[in-house]
Parts: C-alpha cells; sequence; structure tokens
C-alpha cells in the first residue's frame, strides 16, 4: 500500500528532529495566519492561479528566499563541522549526515536559490523591458514556476521522511547506483531535479518566443536591452543543456528502477560516461546563471554611472561568445578522468579562450564607470565588489585550466574556494544587485539604502574571510567533503577562521531579512510616485510602480538603444508637454488554477516514485495526463480590458500620483 | 466559427499581442530543437554502449530486419497520411482532416503494437534491458521514440475531438500544425534509428 515508506523513515538525529519541529512549526504559523486573516482566497485567486508574469517572478523570488535560507543552513553546519572536528573531537555531523548536509546545500544553492532567482528576475524585468504585455505563454509560466516549486518541495520534505542523496551535488556513479546508495536519497534527488529541471526547460522556452517575438515595434535584435540580450542567451543555454540533464538523470534513474546497466560497475556500464554528460549540462549551466547577472550589471551601471553602457555591441557579441564557447568546456572539470594530453589540452585552452570575452566585460563595466557620475547606491555597490570578487575568481579558474596544475588541485579546496568566487562573486552579488535596483519597480517603494549597504559589507568582507582560507588550504592539499580530518594537518586554524567568515556573511543576510522586512512596515514613507526612482534609461521604468496588470497602456514605439532616456530627453526638449493618449483593447490571458495542479499532479508521482508506491503513481500520471487534456480542449482561455477601461484604470493612477504629490 | 477564414497575418500594429497561431508554431519548433538534443543524447550514449555486449548478444544476432522495415514503412506512410490532414485543413475540410488523422492514428498503433511485441520477445528470451550495457541503450532509445509516439497518439485523439466539436478555426488548424511538426520529427529520429540501430547493427 505504501510502498517502502515506513514509520522508520522518519528520522531520529536529535538536529534532523530539532529542525523537523521548527519548520512543523513554522509551516503551522504561516498556514494559522492566513487562515486567521481569511487570506485563502485571495492567496488562491491573485496569486497561486495568477498567469501575469510579475507575480510569478515576485514568487519565483520568495521561492528563492526561502531556498537561500535552507541552503545557508547547510553552509553554517559544513564550516562549524569542520571548524571543530580535529584530532580526537570528531564533531556534532555524524559523517552520514554530513555527506547529506553537503549534497542538499549544493544542489539547494543551484537548482533552487539561484535558479528561481534568475527566473524571478527574468520574469519580473523582461517582457517590461521589451515593452510586452506579458511572456509568450503565460499559462506554461505558472506551470514551469509550479514544477520548480514542487521539486523544491521534495527536497524540503526529504529532511522529515527519508533522507536525501549524500553523494555530493551531481550524485556521480557508482556511488549513487542503487548497490551503493540503497535508500531513497538518491531517488530524491533525480525526482527533485526532474521535475524542476523540466520547468526550467519549458521557462527557457518560453523566453526565448517572448524576446523573439514580442518585442515592442522598433525594437531591433541590437536596440535591445543588454539584460535582455543576456537572458536571450542564457535561455538558449536552457533549450540546448538541459534536455542532457533530463537524459543523465533518466538513465541513472532506470539504473535503480529497472536495473538498466549505463553507469554500473557490471553489465558494461560506464561510470564516465555519465560524468561526461552531466557536465555537458553542468558546465552550460553556470553561464545560464551567470550570463543575466552580467545583464543586470551592465543595466546598473548605465544607471547609476549616468551614462550609455561602454561597448554595447562588444558586450552583446562577448554574450554571444560566452553562449557558444560554454558548451567546448565541459572536460575541464574532470582533466583527471585520464583522456589523454591532446584532449585535456584542447579543453584547457577552450577554458581559457572564455576568459577574453569576460575580459570584454569587466572593461565595458570599467569604462562606462570612467568619467561617469556614479551614485553609490546599493546596486552599484555590489557591482564594484563584484568588479573585484569575480576577477580574482576568474583568475584562479584560468590557473586550474592549466591541466598539469589541476591534477593537483583537483577536488581540493582550492577548487571550492574557486566556484564559490565566481558563483557568489559573479551570480548572487549580481542577482542581489538586481533585487534592490528593481524592487521599486515590482513593489512602488524602495529598500532601505542603510540596511542594504551594512548588508553589502557583510556579505563582501565575510566572502573574504570565508574563502581566501580556503584557497590555502586547497595548496595545503585539503581535499573537499571531509567530515573530519588531522590536527598534524595545520589547516585548523585556517578552518575556524573560514568559520568566522560564514559568520559574516549570516549577518549579511539577517541584515538583508531585516531590510525587507523593516522597508515592508514603512513602505509609505519610500513610496516611488514617479516610476523610475533611478532615473533609468530602459522600458521599464516608463510606466508607474508597481505596473498595471497589463504592464503598457500603450505597447511602446522604439527607434533607439536606452529608449526611456530618449524620450525623457525629448520631454525635456519640447517642455514635458505629452501627447494625449488614444487607447485600444488589450488581450490578456485569464487566471487559471491549472498549472498550479498540474504540477502538484506531477509532484505526487515523483513522491510516489520515491517511495514505490506505484498505484499512486498511476493515478498521478493519468490525473497529469487528464490536466493537460482538460487543458487543451479549453478554448476560453483569454479576454479583452476595453479601451474605456484601460482608460479609467490609467486615469485612476494619474489621479493617485497627483494626490501624492 | 467553422469555415473561418485561416491564419489571418494582416493584424495591426496595435494589436501585436494578439496570438495569431505564430507564437506557438515558433515556440513548438524550438521545442522539438530541445527534444532533438534529448534524443542526440541518447543516440550517444548508444554510441558508447553498442559493444558493451557484456557476453551477451550483440545487436546482428538479435533484430530481424523484416520485421523492422515493415514498421519503418508503416511510421513513413503515417507521415504522409499526416501531410494528407494537413492539406486537407488548409483546405478547411473537416472530414477529410478526420478521416485522415484516423487513418494515422490507426499507422501509429500498427507501429506501437509492432514495437511492444519486439520488447516482449526479446525480454521472453531473456535479452532484456537488465541483460547487458548495451541492451539498456537499446531499450531507452527504442522505448524513448515509443513513448513520445504513443503521447503524439493520445494528442491526436484529443485533437480528433477537437476538430469534431470546433471544426477546422485557426486555433484548431495552428495544433494541428504542432502535431504535424511532432509527427514528421517522430518520423525524422526514426530513421536515425533504424538507420544506427538496425542497419548499422546488421553489419
Amino acid at each position: 500500500m505504501f510502498g517502502i515508506l515506513t514509520l522508520e523513515a522518519i528520522p531520529r538525529e536529535p538536529i534532523i528532529v530539532g529542525t523537523m519541529i521548527f519548520m512543523v512549526l513554522g509551516a503551522l504559523a504561516v498556514l494559522g495566519t492566513i487562515t486567521y486573516l481569511k487570506k485563502w482566497k485571495y492567496l488562491w485567486t491573485e496569486w497561486l492561479t495568477s498567469v501575469d508574469h510579475k507575480k510569478i517572478g515576485v514568487m519565483y523570488i520568495i521561492l528563492a528566499i526561502i531556498m537561500l535560507l535552507r541552503g545557508f543552513a547547510d553552509a553554517i553546519m559544513m564550516r562549524s563541522q569542520q571548524a571543530i572536528a580535529v584530532g580526537a573531537n570528531h564533531g556534532y555531523l555524524p559523517p552520514f549526515h554530513y555527506d547529506q548536509v553537503f549534497t542538499a546545500h549544493g544542489v539547494i544553492m543551484i537548482f533552487f536559490m539561484a535558479m528561481p532567482f534568475m527566473f524571478g528576475l527574468l520574469n519580473l524585468i523582461v517582457p517590461l523591458q521589451i515593452g510586452a504585455r506579458d511572456v509568450a505563454f503565460p499559462f506554461l509560466n505558472s506551470f514551469s514556476f509550479w514544477l520548480t516549486a514542487g521539486g523544491a518541495a521534495l527536497v524540503m520534505l526529504s529532511l522529515v521522511l527519508g533522507e536525501f542523496a549524500a553523494t555530493g551535488w551531481l550524485a556521480y556513479p557508482p556511488l549513487s547506483e542503487l548497490r551503493f546508495s540503497p535508500g531513497v536519497g538518491v531517488d530524491y534527488y533525480i525526482w527533485a531535479l526532474q521535475i524542476s529541471g523540466i520547468g526550467t526547460l519549458l521557462s527557457g522556452i518560453n523566453f526565448f518566443v517572448t524576446i523573439i517575438k514580442m518585442r515592442c515595434p522598433g525594437m531591433t535584435m541590437f536596440k535591445m536591452p543588454v539584460f535582455t540580450w543576456t537572458a536571450l542567451c542564457s535561455m538558449v543555454l536552457v533549450i540546448i543543456a538541459f534536455p542532457v540533464l533530463t537524459v543523465t538523470l533518466a538513465m541513472l534513474g532506470l539504473d535503480r528502477y529497472l536495473d538498466m546497466h549505463f553507469f554500473t560497475t557490471d553489465f558494461g556500464g560506464n561510470q564516465m560516461m555519465y560524468v561526461n554528460l552531466i557536465w555537458a549540462w553542468g558546465h552550460p549551466e553556470v553561464y545560464i546563471l551567470v550570463l543575466p547577472a552580467f545583464g543586470i550589471y551592465s543595466e546598473v551601471v548605465a544607471t547609476f554611472c549616468k551614462k550609455p553602457l561602454f561597448g554595447y555591441v562588444a558586450m552583446v557579441w562577448a554574450t554571444i561568445a560566452i553562449t557558444v564557447l560554454s558548451f567546448i568546456v565541459w572536460l575541464h572539470h574532470f582533466f583527471t578522468m585520464g583522456a589523454g594530453a591532446d584532449v585535456n589540452a584542447f579543453f584547457g585552452i577552450a577554458t581559457m579562450i572564455i576568459s577574453i570575452p569576460t575580459g570584454v566585460k569587466v572593461f565595458s563595466w570599467l569604462f562606462t564607470m570612467y568619467r561617469g557620475r556614479i551614485t553609490f547606491s546599493v546596486p552599484m555597490l555590489w557591482l564594484i565588489g563584484f568588479l573585484i570578487t569575480f576577477t580574482i575568481g576568474g583568475m584562479t579558474g584560468v590557473l586550474m585550466s592549466v591541466p598539469g596544475a589541476d591534477f593537483q588541485l583537483h577536488n581540493s579546496l582550492f577548487l571550492i574556494a574557486h566556484f564559490h568566487n565566481t558563483i557568489i562573486g559573479g551570480v548572487v552579488f549580481g542577482y542581489f544587485a538586481g533585487f534592490s535596483y528593481w524592487f521599486p519597480k515590482a513593489f512602488g517603494f524602495k529598500l532601505n539604502e542603510k540596511f542594504g549597504k551594512r548588508a553589502f559589507w557583510c556579505w563582501l568582507v565575510g566572502f573574504y574571510v570565508a574563502f581566501m582560507p580556503l584557497y590555502i588550504l586547497g595548496l595545503m592539499g585539503m581535499t573537499r567533503r571531509l567530515n573530519h580530518y588531522d590536527a598534524s594537518t595545520g589547516w585548523h586554524p585556517f578552518l575556524v577562521v573560514a568559520a568566522m567568515g560564514a559568520a559574516i556573511i549570516a549577518c549579511g543576510i539577517f541584515f538583508q531579512i531585516f531590510d525587507i522586512v523593516t522597508s515592508i512596515i514603512n513602505h509609505k514613507k519610500s513610496k516611488d510616485t514617479t516610476g523610475d526612482p533611478w532615473d533609468g534609461r530602459t522600458l521599464e521604468w516608463s510606466i508607474p510602480s508597481p505596473p498595471r496588470f497589463y504592464n503598457f497602456a500603450i505597447t511602446p514605439k522604439v527607434d533607439s538603444l536606452d529608449a526611456w532616456w530618449k524620450t525623457k530627453q525629448k520631454l525635456k526638449e519640447n517642455g514635458g508637454k505629452k501627447e494625449q493618449p488614444h487607447y485600444e483593447d488589450i488581450h490578456m490571458p485569464k487566471n487559471t488554477g491549472m498549472g498550479f495542479i498540474m504540477a502538484g499532479c506531477i509532484f505526487v508521482v515523483g513522491f510516489a516514485m520515491i517511495w514505490h508506491i506505484f498505484w499512486l503513481a498511476i493515478v498521478g500520471l493519468v490525473a497529469t495526463i487528464g490536466c493537460v487534456i482538460a487543458r487543451a480542449l479549453d478554448y476560453d482561455t483569454d479576454y479583452y480590458v476595453t479601451a474605456a477601461e484601460v482608460e479609467k484604470l490609467e486615469n485612476e493612477i494619474q489621479a493617485e500620483i497627483s494626490d501624492r504629490k | 466559427m467553422v469555415n473561418e477564414p485561416l491564419i489571418n497575418h494582416s493584424h495591426g500594429v496595435h494589436d501585436v499581442h494578439h496570438d495569431d497561431g505564430s507564437k506557438a508554431t515558433f515556440g513548438f519548433w524550438i521545442y522539438i530543437m530541445s527534444d532533438c538534443v534529448l534524443f542526440a543524447m541518447i543516440f550517444a550514449t548508444y554510441a558508447v554502449l553498442h559493444t558493451h555486449v557484456y557476453g551477451g548478444p550483440n545487436a546482428k544476432e538479435l533484430f530481424s530486419m523484416p520485421f523492422v522495415l515493415t514498421e519503418t514503412f508503416i511510421l513513413l506512410t503515417s507521415s504522409f497520411t499526416y501531410g494528407l490532414a494537413m492539406l486537407a485543413s488548409n483546405k478547411a475540410n473537416k472530414s477529410q482532416v478526420l478521416f485522415w488523422l484516423f487513418i494515422t492514428f490507426l499507422l501509429g498503433l500498427a507501429f506501437i503494437s509492432m514495437e511492444v511485441h519486439e520488447f516482449t520477445n526479446l525480454i521472453r528470451e531473456g535479452n532484456s534491458f537488465s541483460r547487458s550495457a548495451f541492451l539498456s541503450s537499446f531499450f531507452t532509445l527504442v522505448g524513448t521514440h515509443g513513448l513520445h509516439v504513443t503521447s503524439g497518439l493520445i494528442w491526436m485523439l484529443a485533437l480528433m475531438y477537437q476538430v469534431m466539436k470546433h471544426g477546422i478555426t485557426p486555433k484548431t488548424h495552428t495544433k494541428l500544425a504542432c502535431l504535424s511538426l511532432f509527427w514528421h520529427f517522430l518520423d525524422i529520429v526514426w530513421i536515425f534509428v533504424f538507420t544506427v540501430v538496425y542497419l548499422m547493427g546488421a553489419i
């Protein structure tokens, strides 16, 4: 009846039980509050069933923040374990639990923190930047989000029911095969990633079509804002790379469920094929994450330096070059496989070449700042922190792209320091910059500058304190994923320093949460009536904040880069005279709960498969197919907002603005 | 609604976001491209593993060419009949569309039945997907194609119902065009399966 699910599946370890109680209490508190405030209906009609890209964007970012806290809790556990588990002391995390912690940390931070954060920002901004009213497939957008949320829910569930994978974040076989990981941990891993991965692929197609097909009149490819360009390239990578992940995980799943032999140690399986396949997805994945961050920096630097971006065309071509190159470097993750000198040399050189377009970008940002009128606002601080940190991370990457050096550094803490250097310094700083930059657009009020700056300094200082020791430890020979080490290694002091760094970052996160909470409480004081608080350059700043559900009352027409900046200049020249607007009917998609329900069914399939409850999996699958068909048969999916209604809504906004003034 | 003029491209600038079906078709093309990558990966896996027979039978010993050739012709014919359905759809001829879809459906069903027959025979003879890495990759490659065809068949049923209910409208026409893309794509993939697995296996 319940497959292999028994009461034994509930963990007994004190730390996990504590977390469990904390999670359950937290969940009850949230559910209770919603019930007390009678907000269930509001939640369902306005959010869970919404196909509005702005609301989906907000939900993505909320998911990302929740998962950031979970992933960071894992990081703190690892750092504190390593800071005390020396010599006779074995720390507080037994190896099996510790292995799950580092696996969960990697999986969560990449798949359920960085990816949702990226898609959240894309959802919020890309349609606004290209002058569109929504994405190409609004229903699919909602479905994608709920798939991602479903994957995240599976990972969280593994905490209280069963276990998570203890294999490292890429679950290399043969360790991840049934023979060596007989528990449900790897199955949780497979299904969580498979479900969210399908969501990501659908989003990739959605945004690709949106950007190609839905730009406003006049916006040719080379008049697109850079963030949109980087989003486009990132989506190309998603479309090409994510099927590879799907296939790889499916084959691992077939090995585990149907006794196939793709990656097993016997019957002719080949483990190195898995490593090749997973990195053929994995390397593009890091560019999927970092390209949009590059786009954010480009927007931020131009806005806060009051100058057009230096070398727009070079920036775009550099982005395209990185997109292409990202597919021919995957082998640098395993030079030690023994592919031979020629193969290693090819991939080593290809890797080094990537630093050229990246260098072009760094210089473009620097030259934009040069002689600019720089405002040191929070997003700008993240940019400057990024430029320094990312450059260091990039250079250590070039060091490791030399196969000979890599044989020494492979799987050492030097590697760990390197990729955190680029991912935190590049991706995370970028998303935080984008978060504080676009927050007023999404909500109509600014975040508090003071706390934002404190958060930035804690993150920046904390990062260096936490990760610079890891470079040294790597050179001293410390490998990754150690649960315990000997005192004679001399590693202990460095690990204590690294743990302090993590504590400083924790202060940064505290300030960020505090910042969001206090800004929401005081939002009336920091209200932005202009819709353009930073004196921006691109179309998203040309409409009120938060935008109306149809975004643009009148579809904008564009004839140059930085379209909104040009418009503002023209307005200044002719003394602020605006043309009398002429409204037309607007075609909009209807909200639907189908995305939520379908993703829910797929979540049930995943859960049932993890616990071998096959009848439930079949029920879930049939329900999913039924929902797909029901949705296909529903022809009543959109409606028109009449010109008169648009006029009324727009006049309301104008009245509100003049009231506040 | 039934006999409206098809695909109307003459929308004005004011209504650029009204979907005339071009977004759906374009989006579907992109999906097909990503599916292509998916198959490419499974082909690559097969290419790596097809010699890993682990003492078991290899392709030459297992497959019957006349049987597979019949399968192939059935699937190719179904692509042709789907093409006829599309021609009928262009002429907004509802009954012809339904007729050709039905024929296509039967051919697709015949193909899947033959594949299931082949699989069960292999398993009954002790050559299941657990026998060797080669057979794992064979079953996965051919089975993935088969799963695609099966979902195409379910889709075709749902679409036949929609055509019956709504007739040939711009919306159903777009949907027919998308399934058409899917169906021809699966045909092309099968040509590669036939060549790489069966023809090259027979050498």
